[in-house]
C-alpha cells in the first residue's frame, strides 16, 4: 500500500461475449499497486472471464486493459507481466516442487544461480523448503497451494491473479490460509486480484472488493463501505444477511427523511436526505445486528415494529431470531449471547424491535 | 457362487492363452529340438520307444546351425533395424494425428477417431496390395508425377526397403494414434495455460509439458507398432525387393520353401526371445508409472 494512489490495473469499458452470451458487460475498473481486491459474486456472474481477461487466456470482445500504464489487450499470455494461480493450481505433476517453481524462471535469461537463488527464496517463503524434491501428487492440498503459491510469485509478477484460492480446501485449512495468504502477498508487496464467491473470504482477505453480478459491476468498496452502505439490494442480500423493507416516501429533509411502511405501525426514518421524490417507492435495509430486541415498547417514536418470535437460531457465539410481524413479513435480529444464563427470550414471546435512523440504509437499485 | 463366477471370469483369458498362445508355443519349442525328415510330419520324433529302450533325442543343431549361417544374423538385425526406423516414421505421422484429434471439439473427434480405424475394417492384404499400385513404376504417384511434369523417367519405388516403410507406417498407424490420443485426451488443459502463464511460448509448452506427459502414450503405441513389425512378412514380401531381408520372410522360406520345420522353429523361438527383451521393459515401466 506503498502509494494507494498510482493505478497498477486499468480496465476500461471491457466486454465479453460468448455468442449470445455476455459473460462480462462493459466493466471498468482501476486498481492500485500493492492493493488485493477482489472479485465477488454468485455462480455464472462472470468473474473467472474478466480474471482470464487479465491473464490473457480470454481476449475482450470490447474495452481495453492496461497494466502499469501499458496496453496488453493484445498482448499473449506468455508474454504478460501477471501470474495466476489457478484454481485446481494446475502443478506439472512431472515436476518437482523445486521444478515446478523454477519453470517460469527459465523462461527468462537467468543464470542457473539465479533461478536456483529465486527458488529457494520463494520455497522458503511459503515454508516448503523440506519439499522441493517432492512430486505435486506427493503432497496434501494445503502444501500444493503454497507450491502453487510460490510458482506464481517467482517471476516477481506486477499482478497476482488468484482464481478461488482456497476453493480446494477444507474449511478449517481455508480460514488459516486466507491469512496465511495475505500475510504472504502483503509481504511481497505485489498488487494482487481474486475471485471469489465466498463473501467472508472477500472480507476477510481484501482490501478492496468488487461485487459483481450478471457481468457487471454492482459496487466497488472497502469491505465495511459494501457491508455497510451496500447501494443496490442485490449487493445488500449478498454480502451477510438483510431484512428489507419496501417503503413510500412521505417527507424529504436534511436532517433526515421519512417513509412509511405497510409493515410497521409506525414510520421509517432515515438519517440525511433520500434522492427521490414525496411519494416515491424506495427499498429501506436494516441489518439483523443492527436492531435491538425487547419486551417493552422503546421510548422512540419512529423505526420500531412489534412481532412475535418465529424461530431462534442458536449459534453458540450469537443468536438469530426470526420474528413474525403482524403484516407475516420476518424481521431477522441478531443478538450476542453475553451472559451465559440469562433468561432467554423464547418462542413465541411478544416483543418490540427497534433501531436507530443511522442503521437504516435507502437501496436505490 | 458368485465368487466362482468372478473366477471362472478371469479364467477366460488365461484359458484361451492356455490354448492359443502357450500350447502352440511348446509344440514350436518342441520342433525346434527335432531334425527334418522327408515325410509327415516332417521331422523326427523327440522320445522314441525301441527295443524296450526309451529315448530321448534332443536335437540341439538347428540352434547351432542359426549361429554358423550369418544369414539368419543378418536378417534379426536387419528386422529389428527396419521394424525401428518405421516405428520412429509412424511416431512422427501419428503423433501430429492424435494431437490434432485430441485438441478438436468432441463432435469432430469422434468423427475423427471414426477415419483413424475405418480403413482396418477391410482385409490388410487388399490394403497393402493396393499400395503396390500406388508405387509401382506405371502406379498413381510416378504416372502423376510424369504427368505433371515432375520427372520424365519413373522412380523406382516398388521392392525398395522405402516401401516396406510405407507399408508398415500406413498399416500401423491406428496403433500409434489410439494409446497416444488417449493419453493426450486425458491432459489437463489448465497446464498448458499455466505454462503460458509463467511465460512458455506454445512451442516451448508443446516440449516441456505436453510431450513428457504423454511418454506413456508414446511408449504403448511404439511397442504396438515395433513388436509386431519386427515379424512382419506380408508387407516386406509384397512391397519389399530381394534385397530387404526380414526374420518373418525368413520363416517363411525356411517353412515352406526349404520345408525345414525344425530350423523354422528355432527361428521363431529366437525371435520370441529377442521381443521379450523390449516387452519386459515396457511392462517394467508400466509398473513403476503406476506406483508413482
Ligand atoms: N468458453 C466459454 N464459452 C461459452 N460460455 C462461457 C465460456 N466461459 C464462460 N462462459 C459463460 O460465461 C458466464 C460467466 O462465466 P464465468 O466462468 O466467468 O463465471 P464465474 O463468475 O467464474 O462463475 P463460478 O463462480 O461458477 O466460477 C457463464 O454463463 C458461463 O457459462
Ligand atoms: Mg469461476
Amino acid at each position: 500500500m506503498s502509494d494507494a494512489a498510482s493505478p497498477m490495473l486499468e480496465i476500461r469499458h471491457i466486454s465479453k461475449r460468448f455468442g449470445e452470451l455476455s459473460a462480462v458487460n462493459n466493466v471498468s475498473l482501476t486498481i492500485n499497486k500493492g492493493e488485493i481486491f477482489a472479485l465477488l459474486g454468485g455462480s455464472g456472474c462472470g468473474k473467472t472471464t474478466l480474471l482470464r481477461m487479465m491473464s490473457g487466456f480470454e481476449t475482450p470482445s470490447e474495452g481495453s486493459l492496461l497494466i502499469d500504464g501499458e496496453d496488453v489487450s493484445k498482448v499473449p499470455p506468455y508474454q504478460r507481466p501477471v501470474n495466476m494461480m489457478f484454481q485446481s493450481y494446475a502443478l506439472f505433476p512431472h515436476l518437482t516442487v523445486a521444478q515446478n517453481v523454477a519453470f517460469g524462471l527459465k523462461q527468462d535469461k537467468l543464470s542457473k544461480a539465479q533461478v536456483q537463488a529465486q527458488v529457494d527464496a520463494m520455497l522458503k517463503l511459503v515454508h516448503m523448503t523440506d519439499y522441493a524434491k517432492r512430486k505435486p501428487n506427493q503432497l496434501s492440498g494445503g502444501q500444493r497451494q503454497r507450491v502453487a503459491l510460490a510458482r506464481s510469485l517467482a517471476k516477481q509478477p506486477k499482478v497476482l491473479l488468484l482464481d478461488e484460492p482456497m476453493a480446494a480446501l477444507d474449511k478449517k485449512l481455508r480460514s488459516q490460509m486466507q491469512l496465511e495468504l495475505v500475510d504472504i502477498v502483503e509481504s511481497v508487496g505485489v498488487t494482487c486480484v481474486m475471485v471469489t464467491h465466498d463473501q467472508e473470504e472477500a472480507m476477510t482477505m481484501a482490501n478492496r472488493v468488487g461485487v459483481m453480478h450478471e457481468g457487471e459491476i454492482m459496487q466497488v468498496g472497502s469491505p465495511s463501505e459494501i457491508y455497510e452502505f451496500p447501494n443496490s439490494r442485490h449487493t445488500a442480500e449478498f454480502i451477510g444477511s438483510v431484512n428489507i423493507f419496501s417503503t413510500k416516501v412521505l417527507h424529504v429533509g436534511a436532517e433526515a427523511s421519512q417513509m412509511s411502511c405497510a409493515d410497521m405501525a409506525c414510520r421509517l426514518t432515515v438519517e440525511g436526505g433520500v434522492n427521490a421524490l414525496e411519494g416515491a417507492q424506495l427499498e429501506v435495509a436494516i441489518r439483523p445486528e443492527k436492531i435491538t430486541m425487547a419486551r417493552t415498547r422503546p421510548e422512540q417514536e419512529d423505526n420500531w415494529v412489534q412481532g412475535k418470535i418465529h424461530d431462534i437460531a442458536y449459534l453458540g457465539g450469537h443468536s438469530v431470531y426470526h420474528i413474525k410481524l403482524p403484516s407475516g413479513m420476518i424481521v431477522m435480529v441478531t443478538t450476542t449471547n453475553i451472559n451465559r444464563h440469562a433468561q432467554r427470550l423464547t418462542w413465541e414471546d411478544d416483543v418490540y424491535l427497534y433501531w436507530s435512523a443511522a442503521s437504516a440504509v435507502v437501496l436505490y437499485q | 457362487m458368485s465368487k466362482l463366477g468372478a473366477r471362472s471370469l478371469i479364467a477366460v483369458p488365461y484359458i484361451w492363452l492356455v490354448l492359443f498362445f502357450l500350447v502352440p508355443f511348446i509344440i514350436v519349442v518342441k520342433i525346434s529340438f527335432t531334425e527334418m525328415q522327408y515325410a509327415i510330419p516332417p521331422y523326427t520324433d523327440i522320445v522314441t520307444w525301441a527295443d524296450e529302450a526309451l529315448t530321448i533325442n534332443l536335437n540341439i543343431g538347428n540352434y547351432y546351425y542359426l549361429f554358423t549361417d550369418d544369414l539368419y544374423f543378418w536378417a534379426y538385425i536387419s528386422s529389428v533395424r527396419i521394424a525401428f526406423i518405421a516405428t520412429i516414421c509412424t511416431l512422427l505421422v501419428g503423433y501430429p494425428i492424435a494431437y490434432a484429434i485430441a485438441r478438436a471439439d468432441s463432435a469432430t473427434r469422434n468423427a475423427l477417431l471414426m477415419l483413424v480405424m475405418l480403413p482396418s475394417w477391410t482385409s490388410f492384404l487388399i490394403r497393402i496390395y493396393a499400395w503396390v499400385g500406388i508405387l509401382k513404376n506405371n502406379g498413381l504417384i510416378n504416372n502423376a508425377l510424369i504427368s505433371v511434369g515432375l520427372i520424365d523417367q519413373p522412380v523406382p519405388m516398388l521392392n525398395t526397403e522405402f516401401a516396406v516403410y510405407v507399408g508398415i507406417v500406413y498399416a500401423y498407424l491406428p496403433f500409434m494414434i489410439l494409446p497416444i490420443y488417449a493419453n493426450l485426451v486425458k491432459l489437463d488443459n489448465s497446464l498448458l495455460e499455466a505454462a503460458a502463464d509463467l511465460g512458455s511460448p506454445p512451442w516451448k509448452t508443446f516440449l516441456k509439458v505436453t510431450l513428457p506427459l504423454s511418454k506413456a502414450g508414446i511408449i504403448a503405441g511404439c511397442m504396438l507398432v515395433f513388436i509386431p513389425s519386427v515379424g512382419e512378412f506380408v508387407i516386406p514380401e509384397m512391397l519389399g525387393g530381394a534385397e530387404t531381408l526380414m526374420i518373418g520372410k525368413v520363416l517363411w522360406q525356411e517353412f515352406f520353401n526349404n520345408r525345414d520345420w525344425p530350423v523354422a522353429s528355432a527361428v521363431a523361438v529366437i525371435m520370441l526371445l529377442l521381443l521379450l527383451l523390449p516387452i519386459t521393459l515396457f511392462q517394467r515401466y508400466q509398473s513403476r508409472q503406476l506406483e508413482a
